[in-house]
């Protein structure tokens, strides 16, 4: 038998290396003096992170905990993303924030109403009509008016920092992948689009050009219908193409379902989706009944992963290498619960300091529960087990430097192939 | 392994039945060789194999087909993946995921295998076909012959016992061909898969095939040891017809055989000298082109290069794929992006670059026809496509159908451009480029997908072109069509231009460009078997 070679033994840059030996868990009980190999974490386990953070940051609008939020969210991404295309998005995600905070603060300094007593500079009102009262259209600002859009504006900026950082940690690919069997073949639905819309945008480019050589502008009503036409076709055979390999390669291979069990398992499932997203509404929405949070997540929940074990049992299909919860998974996700849980709890014993009054002015202050969730956001950051790097050397556009006479002398040699049909 | 007893297909629109009556064996490990004429049924029985057709393909088939003692009429395409792997033309559109071991893991899953087998034999099957490095790679990065290794990669994992593969090779460039071939044998040979392959050009293959199956076009396969269907079979390599020239027999299938029989042909030949169309006294220059650079993002895909064309003259532009052949081709004619360097032709009009005119006038001077000449061709009939080129162009209507009827008699002018065949298609987009009557034609790799009658009538085509005074570039892999077509041959390598001579000082320079003929009879510079005939003739009148 052949010894194959390690699967993560190649994968590891030199460069790594360094970090792997220094790169110690001294806190996890699991990695403890143990050298941590790199590895992509379970995709769940950042979204359950990341959402424990967004529920965190949800529960307040003292701007020095969404603040300290972010930063970690931030120091996470930098320690813990790859190299891939999507784990640049990050920044993208703290640009929207900022526009999100700018579009607030405008927003209040505009629609103001005024309130307040420390007026930072006075803009001259634009009178409304009769029916528009209760409106004001700029007028003095306030700045107790600011800071209130700008505490209101960070914690959505929050939020949705929070959530890039998850699609900046996990490949939300492998996400797709992670899906249970019943969803299976949506999940591969979207895959063959993530995958078809680059080819569709560069057929679009080709047949523009071949406008071009009989003449023809590229734009234009006739030109639309001159690019379309030989695009769709060649969509159309591409996606014939693409259905004929699938089910030459054994795609849709399942048992039969009897039809009143395929009910039962759709109804459970989009209940318990639905139900999920009520209840997830419920427990980041303060202000909703406190029956539609918790309870209604859990049934939902249940209801959810009953119709799906229901459903998978029924597929015959494996995983290659999946992504499995191991302990660094769990750390990474209870960390996200641990921040979340020690918010709410903070806002139990005390909400005066989760939500600083703007009127009258105040300084945020920081209270140690709340100290003690930033703090277990931020572990991730150590107890994550480094990306693996995939860049390969190699740029792209380079062909192979195997000749034809290399791959026939490579032919030569009656290499034994392993694991042969018996 | 294979069997079709009794096997007739028919498609609902009514044409002549594909395959009929036809009844035939594959045995377990042989390397069968289907060949034909464009629209003869190859496809048709390579897809009956795995139940593709009638399962997917609609149309009705009467008999049976077993492989391995499974029957298609119950077994769908997807309940034979165990036992048949199937690998298409254009191995980017069966790509399910996107990256190399998701796609060699694919398979397996769809058939559960526990994760354990999987993780091995995706480990194998990347040594297997020598593309370990590329474990990581997204499928649209790799090159034609990588992402045709992976191809084949993806359903060996499944461990086929039967491997059907529809003209793996026609979109690679030699070399690249040449490897994917090599993996072909290969796994005869070690693993003894059974391999059923088409192959337009018959020469990369038949001397590894066992058996030969050839579909004349009427219905019936011809079956047999390849020597033997092919001495009556006017679809022929080079090489065949040099030996039924020479009078060897059995036919030489590999240039090994043929150089071996034919110690006597080059004593004949030793004082003939090959004759050379005579080169155009003082040709006058049809376009210059100096320093072009073409960059796209991340890469220079014409390094500032210098190219001259001449009235009456046919170049051929060779070079493995992704060398800069289309993007020097696109710049030249001015519809492409071109970062540097001037372009000049002298037109009818005097001398002027294409790219500063805009693109009605640009296509006076210069013609291209692109990689899929479908991309020209937009309206529902041949005629109205005839219509809108005479009308675009400003010629007397008429003129884009009288220049079709030339390079393809008897077109229907009622057809859909979809529905024509390759070669029919070609013409139609060369006829309605050529409508604008620029001196200087461009081609695209033209020959994709064309057999060798087609191939021969595009040649013509092409001499013809250039009989008129026009100056034709070709740019193509065929090195067969290139010794046979071409007064001058320009190779391309990384974006820069590594050869540029009379074809045979170019071709029988270095092995990989050499044709078959060349092969046998070297150290004597012959490059076709037309000269080698007119070289004996002439031989043989004077005794």
């Amino acid at each position: 038998m052949v010894a194959w070679p390690r699967p993560d033994d190649g994968v590891v840059p030199p460069t790594r290396m360094a970090e792997v030996t220094v790169d110690r868990g001294p806190t996890t009980g699991a990695g403890r003096g143990m050298v941590r190999l790199p590895r992509a974490l379970h995709p769940g386990a950042w979204w359950l992170w990341a959402l424990g953070l967004a529920t965190a940051a949800s529960h307040t609008t003292n701007p020095l905990p969404l603040a300290l939020l972010v930063a970690v969210a931030a120091l996470v991404v930098v320690r813990r993303r790859g190299d891939a295309p999507w784990a640049l998005a990050f920044r993208m995600y703290v640009w929207l924030g900022a526009v999100i905070v700018a579009m607030r603060v405008v927003f209040r300094v505009v629609f103001g109403g005024g309130q307040g007593e420390h007026v930072l500079l006075r803009l001259p009102e634009i009178p409304l009509p009769e029916w528009a009262a209760g409106i004001r259209l700029f007028g003095p600002v306030a700045a107790e008016q600011v800071l209130g859009g700008l505490y209101d504006g960070l914690r959505l900026a929050t939020m949705l920092i929070c959530l890039g950082a998850a699609n900046a940690l996990a490949n939300p690919k492998r996400l797709l992948k992670a899906v249970p069997g019943a969803l299976y073949a949506v999940g591969t639905a979207v895959v063959v689009a993530l995958s078809v819309a680059p080819q569709v945008v560069e057929s679009v480019l080709r047949v523009r050009r071949a406008r071009r050589l009989r003449g023809a502008p590229g734009r234009g009503m006739r030109a639309l219908r001159a690019i379309a036409l030989p695009v769709l076709a060649d969509a159309l055979d591409r996606s014939l193409a693409l259905a004929a390999s699938m089910d030459s390669r054994g795609y849709g291979r399942t048992a039969a379902v009897p039809a009143g069990q395929r009910a039962v398992t759709g109804a459970l499932v989009l209940g318990g989706l639905v139900g999920v997203c009520a209840g997830t509404y419920g427990l980041l929405d303060a202000t909703g009944p406190d029956r539609l949070g918790l309870p209604m997540l859990l049934a939902g929940l249940a209801a959810a992963v009953a119709g799906m074990l229901l459903a998978g049992r029924r597929i015959r299909r494996s995983r290659y290498r999946p992504d499995r919860w191991r302990p660094a998974e769990l750390l990474v996700a209870g960390c996200g619960v641990t921040a979340a849980a020690l918010t709410m709890l903070a806002g139990a014993v005390d909400p005066e300091p989760l939500y600083p009054p703007v009127s009258p002015l105040t300084w945020p202050e920081l209270t140690p529960l709340v100290l003690l969730a930033v703090a277990a956001a931020a572990l991730p950051a150590w107890l994550a087990p480094p990306p693996p790097l995939t860049r390969t050397a190699r740029p792209p556009s380079a062909p192979t430097g195997v000749t034809a006479a290399e791959a026939v002398r490579a032919a030569v040699p009656p290499t034994r192939v392993p694991g042969g049909r018996a | 392994m294979i069997r079709f007893d009794r096997v007739t297909v028919r498609y609902p629109d009514n044409g002549p039945a594909p395959l009929r009556d036809v009844t035939l064996r594959v045995e377990e490990g042989e390397l069968c060789l289907v060949a034909g004429r464009t629209g003869a049924g190859k496809s048709t029985l390579l897809r009956a194999i795995n139940g593709l057709v009638p399962h997917f393909t609609g149309g009705t088939l009467h008999g049976t087909v077993t492989v391995d003692g499974r029957d298609t009429r119950t077994h769908p395409p997807r309940d034979l993946a165990d036992v048949v792997g199937v690998v298409g033309q254009d191995p980017l559109s069966g790509f399910v995921t996107d990256t190399v071991e998701e796609e060699l893991a694919y398979g397996m899953e769809q058939l559960a295998l526990p994760p354990t087998v999987m993780r091995k034999r995706v480990e194998e099957t990347l040594d297997l076909l020598g593309i370990a490095d590329l474990r990581n790679r997204p499928l649209r990065t790799l090159s034609g012959g990588q992402q045709q290794r992976v191809a084949i990669g993806a359903v060996l994992t499944t461990h086929p016992r039967v491997l059907v593969l529809d003209e793996p090779t026609s979109a690679l460039d030699p070399t690249a061909a040449e490897d994917v071939l090599a993996t072909i044998t290969r796994l005869v040979h070690d693993l003894g898969v059974t391999v059923v392959l088409a192959e337009h050009r018959l020469e990369r293959v038949v001397q590894y095939a066992d058996r030969l199956l050839y579909l004349p076009g009427d219905g019936r396969v011809v079956d047999g040891p390849p020597a033997e269907v092919l001495a009556d079979v006017n679809l022929v390599p080079p090489l065949v017809e040099l030996g039924r020239l020479a009078g060897w027999t059995p036919l030489p299938l590999s240039v090994r055989d043929a150089r071996r029989q034919a110690t006597e042909l080059r004593q004949r030949l030793a004082r003939a000298t090959p004759s050379w169309p005579p080169p155009a006294t003082e040709p006058a220059t049809a376009l210059s082109a100096r320093r072009i650079v073409v960059r796209h993002p991340g890469t220079v895909a014409v390094a500032g290069v210098d190219l001259d064309l001449h009235t009456g003259q046919i170049v051929a532009l060779m070079g493995r794929n992704g060398s800069g052949k289309s993007s020097l081709l696109w710049a030249v004619q001015g519809s492409g992006p071109r970062q540097g360097g001037a372009v000049t032709v002298f037109g009818p009009t005097g001398a002027v670059d294409p790219r500063r005119l805009p693109a009605h006038q640009a296509r006076r001077h210069v013609g291209l026809v692109p990689q899929t000449p479908g991309d020209l061709l937009y309206l529902e009939t041949v005629d109205a496509e005839c219509h809108q080129a005479d009308r675009e162009t400003g010629v007397p209507a008429g003129t884009c159908r009288a220049l079709l009827d030339q390079l393809a008699p008897g077109l229907p002018g009622d057809r859909h451009p979809r529905d024509l065949s390759e070669g029919q298609r070609l013409a139609l987009a060369l006829a309605v480029q050529l409508t604008a009557a620029p001196p200087v034609v461009l081609l695209d790799e033209p020959t994709r997908g064309l057999d060798y009658d087609a191939k021969r009538r595009f040649a013509s085509l092409v001499r013809g072109l250039a009989a008129a005074g026009r100056s034709v570039v070709v740019a193509t892999h065929d090195v067969e069509l290139v010794a046979a077509l071409a007064d001058r041959v320009i190779v391309m390598a990384e974006g820069e231009i590594v050869a540029d001579g009379a074809t045979a000082e170019v071709m029988l320079a270095s092995p990989a460009f050499a044709p078959q003929v060349a092969k046998v009879l070297a150290p004597a510079p012959w490059l076709t078997v037309e000269q080698v005939a007119a070289a004996l003739g002439a031989a043989r009148e004077p005794a």
